[in-house]
């Protein structure tokens, strides 16, 4: 029992994480039907920001957070702008391609500005359990990354429901060529689609390596992406609230599949792929996306 | 002369890639009127929608109140007071009724969008009962009266109507028809309707052009083409 609700703590803190990398994918593939696959390397590239700013500029922790997802938001503009926008939005794979290149480009940069070593990310959440269960506490951090995760939701709800640009963003992600006949311009909606997404996934990488278990190095977020597309795509992709759920879900397959099953811990990553599979062969849709159906 | 006309439309080409429609026609529409563009399928009508909001490639002259539009990008065409109701009515299935009437009015800064948007549930109250339902899930006459509320509400200066009988039971779509011709007197829109149903069409416009092959065979008065005999046996059927 113990076990099992320590574990369950690991998946939410995990979780939360993985639903808010989700909610970054999902925000691109709605609008663009396209996965963005250097989307866990724009939120490294941010929690390195993050980390130089509070760091060496001595910035307060939060502030620097918030600078870190303002500055990669205007990175991922700037790279709609000139490498995704170019590029005939229907045709997939040239678009795939330049996020698989983009994807190894960043890691490759942050390599080479900040090196591999991992480094210490200066917490984010007071340290201390709030309670424990036998020797399953519940710590301070699992309480706030949710908490986090629960209130950039609902900002980002209210983004999308309360503002114009969000009218506009829905609205292209529904009917494209309907959008551009009601006056909307398409290209600047979908940047700003781009630099939302990237806020929301440095916030993920922010957190998850704000985790004192944890640090930071250009590698991190490579297993997460792959725990955050699977959760995704459980999620049904297009769904935002189908991100949250499956990011802790896919949280809870990783951290309940090593302890109850024989599956060793360095195939860990395997239950998420599992998951990918299972849901893509039965339920394309996910649990609770659009179904794709084309009249014809 | 033509600079008179709120739409000016002259050697008007465009097409699909290698495949040309319009073969370069002109007709204009004046402020105030209703014009229809009849056509059996193929003829060309729903490209030169696509042509005149700047969907497709085009080329020729497309002039708005004098203002040359052949270059001008979809969006910004819209802003220079064009609203175009799509075949197949193009509402944002995802989005609620409101948000879709919302977003008809994206190119508005005025204060006024909320009581246009009740003017609009008092002409077509079926919209108001299901303000907060997904567009997606209104019936198709529904969806009609919601793509049309939608382009109204911009305040455009030329409603562009394409099809709006298809796949519309006959008594919908003569109530339609209707209101068309009541929007037009009472806020003065022009409108260029597209349309198969060629009766219903001309009883509700001033003039009329038909459209064969990408290029337009004949022009007239509403009753004159009423009454023509090659145009009632080719698109009238009687």
């Amino acid at each position: 029992m113990e076990l099992f609700l320590a574990r369950i703590f690991d998946g939410l803190s995990n979780g939360s994480t993985y639903a808010l990398i989700a909610l970054a994918l999902v925000l691109i593939f709605k609008a663009t039907t396209l996965i963005n696959f250097a989307q866990g390397e724009f939120a490294m590239f941010g929690a390195f920001i993050v980390l130089v700013l509070a760091t060496e500029q001595g910035i307060p922790m939060w502030i620097a957070v918030m600078l870190g997802m303002i500055v990669t938001a205007a990175v991922a503009a700037g790279v709609e702008r000139t490498l995704i926008r170019p590029f005939d939005p229907a045709d997939h794979l040239p678009l795939v391609i330049i996020t698989l290149g983009l994807f190894l480009l960043i890691n490759a940069v942050a390599g080479i500005v900040w090196r591999f070593d991992p480094r210490a990310f200066p917490e984010l959440f007071p340290s201390g359990n709030v309670f424990s269960i036998g020797n399953a506490p519940l710590r301070w951090y699992t309480v706030f990354t949710l908490i986090t995760l629960f209130v950039a939701v609902g900002l980002l709800t209210l983004l999308l429901n309360k503002t114009k640009v969000g009218l506009a963003f829905r609205a292209v992600s529904s009917n494209l060529e309907s959008s551009q006949l009601v006056g909307i311009r398409v290209g600047p909606t979908l940047q700003f689609g781009w630099a939302i997404a990237a806020a929301v996934g440095t916030l993920g990488a922010a957190i998850f390596v704000a985790d004192p278990f944890r640090q930071l190095q250009p590698n991190v977020m490579l297993t997460v992406l792959i725990y955050a597309s699977a959760a995704a795509a459980l999620g049904g992709l297009d769904s935002l609230g189908g991100a949250i759920i499956g990011g802790l879900a896919i949280g809870f397959v990783q951290s309940l599949l090593v302890p109850y099953t024989p599956i060793p811990n360095e195939l860990s990553l395997a239950g998420a792929v599992l998951v990918l599979l299972v849901v893509l062969l039965f339920k394309p849709s996910g649990l609770f996306g659009t179904a794709q159906v084309e009249r014809v | 002369m033509s600079d008179q006309h709120l739409l000016s439309v002259s050697e008007l080409r465009g097409g699909y890639g290698q495949i040309k429609v319009l073969r370069g026609f002109d007709f204009h529409v004046a402020e105030g009127e209703i014009v229809v563009i009849l056509g059996a399928n193929g003829a060309g009508k729903t490209t030169t929608l696509r042509a005149i909001s700047g969907m497709i490639e085009r080329s020729g002259s497309v002039k708005l109140n004098g203002e040359e539009l052949i270059t001008t990008k979809p969006a910004d065409i819209v802003h220079k007071g064009v609203a175009h109701v799509p075949q197949g009515r193009g509402t944002l299935p995802e989005l609620s009724v409101e948000d879709n009437l919302r977003v008809g009015a994206y190119i508005r800064k005025d204060d006024d969008v909320d009581a246009d948007m009740e003017q609009w549930y008092d002409v077509y109250p079926v919209l108001r009962e299901r303000r907060n339902q997904r567009a997606g899930s209104l019936s198709g006459g529904e969806q009609q009266m919601l793509a049309v509320a939608r382009a109204l509400m911009s305040r455009p200066n030329l409603l562009l109507l394409d099809e709006p009988s298809l796949g519309l039971a006959p008594l919908i779509v003569q109530d339609l028809f209707a209101r068309f011709a009541e929007i037009n007197k009472e806020t003065g829109t022009t409108m260029l309707v597209v349309e198969q149903n060629a009766q219903l069409a001309l009883g509700i416009a001033d003039r009329g052009y038909v459209l064969e092959s990408g290029d337009i065979s004949f022009d007239g008065p509403a009753d004159a083409l009423m009454n023509d005999d090659k145009i009632r046996k080719a698109y009238l059927g009687v």
